[in-house]
């Protein structure tokens, strides 16, 4: 153990060199950095949204809305086909994504079975009994259609977020149904989270102007027409104003390309643009219905329902309604994003204000600086030169897991420092296994260098056994939960490691050199 | 040349001597974890309850607890706990779960608008909903035990089975001893905790692991001694080490527990704690585990 190998001198040394020039870019301010010439390495260590300031959000996709509204289409859809084949049917209903149906002419069962087969490969069917029938999706369906909408909700998400403006937002599926956003800088996001809030579907439809008022309060209609209520209140107390909206002839706000805020006549407006298709069928409904109005609706909820004095043939108009300056930038910006195919619900929040983010910086640093320098005047008193060995290799380890928290992109979390702080501490500890060890080989009466010698091969098993039982608990941190924690986990395993190197192998190397050159009879440890 | 010496040299303790009352001692303390677990339980932080939490600073003025309390409870949010951190313009609010539905998210929205007539800034807000917490209850627990689990594994590999049921009955005391710990001074208890209590799982084992690897090797050397003798020796081997380590890791926690700030204050607690029981315990829960499980088979 006394021999240093040509290679083991490399490899401390080439470590030692890159743990100082990687580690480097962390001491400066990012503007100093910018100067520097290019080839300077300009990494630093990511900051977690403790430090930095900002908002984590944990949204899951409303799944189950999606599913839902598949499957009411697809009652629709058998509806129709029973229908045209003239099977009567009774008690049609939905319930826990299963659908059931009474059907009453046996005779044509075989026909229905026929039919229910032409459907598609993702349904299932079944036979209670004689005469009841269940419908539902297969598991791979389910799943498809769970999956793609989260695919989307995590797209129509990240182009939200975009469009709001932040700097370097994380977003990320988590898990079947979550989405994560991570939101450096965004220390209130109560506006965000109105706008994530909303799945923003977009339809223009058309006003049945021959149903009376007391028709649809009483919800007595004719089929073919749902009623829908106004966005806004005249005022807190009043009722919303109902509207009867004719399910036929939609247009929907996917087949617009564009939507700005503008004034009309001094009031805030939302000016859109459809793309081709939906300018076509805008003319072609507009034209239809001349005279009547028409609704416009977002989230199952009427905007404003002006009236259609003349076909829109251009593909262009505006959404009008008493809208503040800030509604109708949002409400723009919410049209260009596109709608949500779910709805989200905020699972959980974590915000963190500039002011805290500085202070724990600040504290943060103060105390893992005074922390490094207490203990490395404490190894000083107690073990002297070799104390002065082990702070180096000690200063090194420092070097060294900065330089890989940087390289890797780690992000550092004011728990993270105190992992730094804690794998100091703990650093010491192989130093402090060998020197205790190499006393007693020397109590023993062995030479310095066979006191050396045996010592370091004695405690290497040791401090192998103990930092890989150690190890095993950090990784374990790796699995639980949000940042922070996991900004500890990843700070103390990899300190764990770098601790081990430098301990061994770095202050071997000096305490070798030292051997050499002073050569000394006994050492005074 | 070491400058100063605060360690004894060529100790020759009697550490085994005392483990019976070490033994009561540790199981008193048991008891009382026990107890003030069973009655008082533990103060869950939101992360595991569900809840709110904001911390505000107020830049002018001085905000009245009392009438902002008074504020807080006309907004009809459930229970509102207020408290100072630090300073008197540093406030936190915490609203616990109750209504276990989405509602809760609002109430962000209403404290905020409640304040905003004061000057303030928010320093941090926080919101887990009620399925999260349960979730992090659950990631928690799992976290523990696969941790005990994975190190019982690597010691019964590298040493034999008592020596594997040593450090986990050592392991499990220690763990234990913390979450009665936090419960007896009703300290809240997070997802930090958790992080603090596998830290000090680590810890703990790594001090356990250095003991009884010297109690192996001393076992091997002499083939004479009486067991209890051995382990005598061993820690006084060991002891130097034992107490320089500790010292040095409680240096660096002391320094990040005055000066790191009161965000992590708890999580530092909660360490420190672990340093002083996971040393305790590797001197006299690991060493007499031995002795009582019988590990000496030079006798089989």
């Amino acid at each position: 153990m006394v021999q240093f190998k040509k290679w083991q001198t490399f490899i401390v040394i080439l470590f030692g060199i890159l743990g100082f020039i990687f580690s480097i870019p962390n001491f400066f301010k990012s503007e100093t950095l910018n100067n520097f010439p290019n080839f300077f390495p300009k990494k630093q260590i990511v900051l977690g949204l403790d430090l930095q300031g900002g908002s984590y959000l944990l949204l899951e996709v409303d799944t189950n809305s999606v599913i839902n509204d598949n499957l009411n289409n697809f009652m629709d859809e058998v509806r129709l086909m029973l229908r045209k084949n003239k099977i009567s049917y009774s008690r049609f209903n939905l319930e826990e994504k299963i659908i059931t149906l009474q059907i009453k002419n046996q005779n044509k069962k075989d026909l229905l079975e026929k039919k229910l087969k032409k459907f598609s490969n993702d349904i299932e069917y079944k036979f209670i009994d004689d005469n009841t029938l269940t419908l539902n999706f297969t598991d791979q369906k389910l799943f498809s259609i769970q999956d793609t909408a989260v695919l989307q909700s995590v797209e129509v998400v990240r182009r939200r977020v975009d469009e709001f403006g932040t700097k370097e937002p994380t977003i990320q599926r988590q898990g079947v149904k979550r989405i994560l956003l991570e939101l450096p800088g965004i220390t209130d996001p109560e506006r965000l989270k109105k706008l994530l809030g909303k799945t923003a579907k977009l339809s223009f439809q058309v006003v049945d102007e021959d149903i009376t008022s007391s028709e649809l309060k009483s919800g007595k209609h004719k089929p073919g027409i749902v009623v829908l209520p106004s966005d806004k209140l005249v005022d807190e107390n009043s009722e919303p104003i109902l509207y009867a909206i004719k399910k036929r002839d939609t247009i929907s706000g996917d087949l617009l390309i564009n939507a700005s805020p503008s004034l009309d006549r001094n009031s805030p407006v939302v000016s859109f643009q459809f793309n081709s298709k939906g300018g076509r069928k805008f003319g072609n409904i507009t034209k239809k219905y001349v005279g009547s109005r028409i609704a416009i609706i977002l989230d199952n909820k009427v905007i404003s329902a002006p009236n259609i004095r003349e076909p829109i043939t251009g593909g262009r108009g505006i959404i009008t309604g008493q809208f503040t300056f800030q509604e109708v930038t949002d409400l723009a910006m919410l049209l260009r994003a596109g709608a949500l195919p779910a709805p989200l619900n905020i699972l959980e929040e974590r915000s963190v204000g500039p002011s805290l983010g500085t202070d724990s910086i600040q504290s943060g640093k103060f105390a893992s600086i005074l922390g490094f320098i207490l203990i490395i005047i404490f190894m000083y008193l107690i073990y002297g030169t070799f104390g002065i060995f082990a702070n180096i290799a000690l200063i090194f380890n420092l070097l060294i897991l900065l330089s890989i928290l940087t390289l890797i992109q780690a992000t550092l979390t004011l728990p993270g420092i105190a992992g730094i702080v804690l794998t100091i501490g703990m650093a010491v500890d192989a130093n402090v296994l060998i020197f205790e060890r190499i006393k007693e080989e020397i109590k023993l009466g062995l030479s310095p260098i066979a006191s050396v010698d045996i010592g370091y091969k004695q405690a290497l098993k040791t401090i192998i056994d103990a930092n890989v039982t150690t190890l095993i608990a950090a990784v374990m941190l790796f699995g639980l939960g949000s940042g922070p924690v996991k900004g500890f986990a990843v700070t103390l395993s990899f300190g764990i490691i770098t601790s081990m190197f430098t301990a061994i192998m770095f202050t071997r190397i000096l305490i070798i050199i030292w051997l050499k050159k002073t050569n000394p009879k006994v050492i005074n440890l | 040349m070491p400058i100063l010496n605060i360690f004894p040299r060529n100790t020759d303790y009697k550490f085994m001597r005392l483990r019976k009352i070490a033994i009561f001692f540790s199981i008193s303390l048991f008891i009382i974890s026990f107890i003030s677990i069973f009655i008082q339980g533990l103060n869950f932080g939101i992360d595991f309850t569900g809840g709110v939490l904001i911390e505000l600073r107020s830049k002018n003025e001085i905000i009245n607890l009392t009438d902002l309390r008074g504020n807080l409870n006309k907004l009809n949010i459930g229970e509102v706990q207020l408290q100072t951190i630090g300073s008197d313009n540093d406030i936190a609010i915490r609203v616990q779960k109750d209504s276990g539905d989405d509602k809760q998210l609002d109430s962000i929205k209403k404290i905020k608008n409640a304040l905003s007539n004061i000057e303030i800034e928010f320093r941090r807000t926080e919101y887990v909903g009620p399925k999260v917490g349960k979730e992090l209850i659950r990631a928690g627990l799992i976290a523990i035990l696969f941790s005990l689990l994975g190190i019982l594994a690597y010691i019964w590999l590298r040493f034999e089975w008592h020596f594997a049921l040593g450090a986990i009955i050592a392991l499990i005391h220690d763990v234990f001893l913390t979450i009665g710990f936090f419960s007896i001074f009703q300290f809240e208890f997070n997802l930090a905790t958790v992080a603090a209590v596998l830290t000090i799982a680590g810890y703990s084992i790594n001090d356990t692991v250095v003991i009884y690897d010297r109690i192996r090797e001393t076992l091997r050397k002499y083939k004479e001694a009486p067991f209890e003798e051995i382990i005598n020796l061993s820690l006084n081997r060991t002891l130097s080490r034992t107490l320089m380590t500790s010292l040095t890791t409680l240096l660096a926690l002391l320094a990040l527990f005055i000066f790191g700030g009161n965000v992590i204050s708890g999580f530092i607690i909660a360490l420190i704690w672990g340093v002083i029981i996971g040393t305790y315990s590797s001197l006299y829960i690991a060493s007499p585990a031995l002795l009582i499980l019988n590990v000496d088979q030079r006798k089989r």
